[in-house]
């Protein structure tokens, strides 16, 4: 398992490679059906832009997948730290980019804190992570709408709208945040002790109190990681948007789930890389940009994204039984 | 045995709801009227139901969250065909729990046959079942429900001193019969003992020589049955039927039921724990209305009440496993609860 770990991510895994091989005839079925369309800049745009925020929810769902545990709490967290970002800005936005830092601060202060109750009680209390989480996301989507009235804050700074809708060089700019978080994310997964305990502890908890270390920091760490990955996409919400509720994004909360384990990550823990998280990311926005450009209803993308999570571990466990038959007949012969 | 029942959960839990009875009774006269007891069971129906089916699935060991989708889907179809072939309201709820079990059953072969969690296979399925109606009947809403409807199961048990009826309806009839079921399938048959057993312990289920394919599929399909009443007793409340009212509501039923003491381990849970973890969640949200608390925090009351109940019953758990633990001196004496299902 620690081979598994440490393996150089640049090597191509055996479920990235069905993962590629995937893209690859779903880029060729939906360009022929498509056309040219589906290759054409805005279609590619809307890609860009719709990604950065399902990626960042996913990568948090992601992380509570690694250690073993599940984070329901992800959208509401993302919606309560975007509304205390709106608020802190609507009040202290006198003090131009100084009052900017301090709402995102603030946003992500409440995005940490309610990581830090998620953690406790989890790894101090014994709750399972589905029923922790699923209290905290009540309670904090609860907050938001007390707060809001279940009304939207809107109005925001260019600066704000810029992080869901703006421009660099061409490329929307919250990609830049993807890559900003995704790399040091990925280092830290596959090449820091943190990383390591955590994969550890989604195999075998009692491996990692054994071996002297404090599971229960590991486990808050985690959680706390999970809770500001959403404020950020809650960030990029805000900004395309251009305002905050506390329910928007609502969809995307099981289907970051799907998107993990399409993605090659294990539901039970220990296992997951990022790179096929983010080719499973694709695979779902593709199928999502081109049955839009076919003027098919976004419902039938959410089935055929269940579908195809079916379809994959189908195909899978097909391949094992057939692997299993070939090296059976080849110990006959 | 009063001394046993003292030591459970559900003994905590009917203090708490009682002691909430007392406070909203002195608080509100209103609280005790029997129209408000009435509406209090008729606007908890769909979620008890819901609950009393998948406490069966959690007992199993498993976790089915589509049962919204399913209930969407048999609802559809079901006041479809009562719509348009003018049937009776007995060929419509056959036609709905048939619908509720079949898709119950596929999700239960799933599982056994993908070899991926109950979680995760009925995420997939909650957005297949839900994507195609959606996709399939263009989010159309259905008005016009034939005229039994409206009063199908109804009888009039009183009137009020103003005269107003006090209405037995076939909500309030499907939530006591859906328990009473659960009790039943759990408590009266070899098959609800083999569930516990296969949720308690897998390995020493399957050596036994119970089938669990078999028992998920009963248990699976018990929900999807309950998931099929559960949605005709919502188009009766609601006196019309949109596919997307029900999703996203599974959450809340999920929370009800582990309130009761309903383990994601599998093996533990009661038909009375679920009855009163529902009802804490129905009386705590009648109350703050009655109390006229804005309706707007009551999501936040209840997702505190959901943390402390998780939070004791978390802890429960945890010292119950220590004092077998140092009784047995083996750590693995009981099967760590606290995984993902």
């Amino acid at each position: 398992m620690m081979r598994h770990i440490a393996l150089s991510s640049f090597a191509v895994s055996p479920t990235n490679r069905r993962l590629l091989g995937l893209l690859a005839v779903l880029i060729i079925v939906f360009g022929f059906a498509v056309g040219k369309n589906l290759f054409s800049p805005a279609a590619l745009w809307s890609m860009g832009i719709q990604l950065p925020e399902f990626a960042i929810l996913s990568l948090a769902m992601m992380l509570t997948l690694l250690s073993g545990g599940l984070d329901l709490s992800i959208i509401a967290t993302a919606d309560l730290s975007a509304l205390t970002t709106a608020y802190v800005l609507h009040h202290v936005a006198m003090l131009g980019y100084g009052g900017i830092f301090i709402a995102f601060a603030a946003g992500l202060g409440v995005a940490a804190l309610i990581g830090v109750v998620n953690g406790i009680l989890i790894s101090l209390l014994g709750v399972s992570p589905i029923l922790a989480t699923l209290g905290t996301m009540t309670a904090v989507k609860g907050i938001g709408i007390g707060l809001t009235h279940g009304g939207v804050v809107s109005g925001f700074p260019s600066l704000v709208t810029f992080i869901g809708n703006g421009t660099l060089l061409g490329v929307p700019f919250s990609l830049f945040i993807l890559a900003l978080i995704v790399l040091p994310l990925g280092l830290m997964l596959t090449r820091s002790p943190l990383g390591t305990f955590i994969a550890i502890t989604g195999t075998d908890e009692s491996v990692v109190r054994y071996s002297g270390v404090a599971t229960y920091k590991v486990i808050i760490k985690v959680y706390v990681l999970s809770a500001m990955l959403s404020a950020v996409a809650g960030f990029i919400m805000m900004g395309r948007f251009n305002s905050a509720n506390p329910s928007y994004g609502e969809s995307y909360l099981l289907v970051t789930i799907l998107a993990a384990v399409l993605g090659g990550v294990d539901p039970n823990g220990g296992f997951g890389r990022i790179s096929g998280l983010l080719i499973a990311l694709v695979i779902l926005q593709l199928i999502s940009t081109a049955f839009n450009l076919l003027g098919l209803s976004p419902f039938l993308t959410l089935a055929i994204w269940g579908g195809t999570l079916v379809l994959t571990a189908g195909v899978g466990i097909l391949r094992e039984r057939f692997g299993a038959l070939h090296v059976f007949r080849r110990k006959l012969s | 045995m009063l001394k046993q029942f003292r030591g459970t959960h559900e003994f905590r839990l009917l203090l708490a709801v009682v002691g909430l009875v007392i406070f909203l009774a002195v608080a509100s006269p209103r609280f005790l009227s029997i129209q408000n007891i009435l509406d209090l069971l008729t606007s908890t129906a769909f979620v008890g139901m819901l609950a009393a089916g998948l406490l069966v699935v959690l007992v199993a060991g498993s976790i089915d969250i589509s049962f919204t989708a399913v209930a969407s889907v048999a609802q559809y179809l079901a006041i479809l065909a009562a719509g348009h072939m003018g049937i009776g309201w007995f060929p419509t709820l056959l036609i709905a729990s048939i619908v509720g079990i079949s898709l119950g059953m596929l999700n239960a072969l799933l599982v056994h046959m993908l070899r991926l969690s109950g979680i995760i296979v009925s995420i997939a399925m909650l957005n297949v079942y839900f994507g195609l109606l959606m996709f399939l009947s263009d989010g159309q809403q259905i008005f016009s429900l034939p005229d039994w409807f409206a009063d199908a199961l109804s009888w009039v048990i009183g009137t009020s001193a103003r005269g107003d009826p006090y209405i037995l309806n076939g909500q309030i009839i499907g939530l006591v019969l859906s328990f009473v079921l659960t009790w039943l399938l759990l408590n009266a048959t070899g098959i609800g003992r083999q569930i516990r057993a296969l949720g308690g312990n897998p390995e020493a289920a399957k050596r036994v020589g119970f089938r669990p394919l078999r028992l998920n599929l009963i248990a699976f399909g018990y929900l999807g049955f309950t998931a099929g009443l559960a949605s005709l007793a919502q188009a009766q409340l609601a006196q019309s039927v949109a596919p997307n009212v029900l999703v996203g509501r599974e959450l809340s039923v999920l929370a009800a039921v582990v309130l009761g003491g309903a383990s994601l381990s599998g093996g533990q849970g009661t038909v009375l724990g679920t009855i009163l973890g529902v009802a804490v969640l129905a009386i705590m949200q009648n109350g703050l209305i009655l109390l006229g608390i804005s309706s707007y925090w009551s999501q936040c009351f209840i997702g505190f009440i959901i943390i402390a109940g998780v939070s004791a019953i978390g802890l429960e758990r945890r010292r119950q496993r220590r004092r077998t633990r140092r009784n047995t001196d083996d750590p693995e004496a009981t099967p760590l609860a606290g995984g993902l299902a």
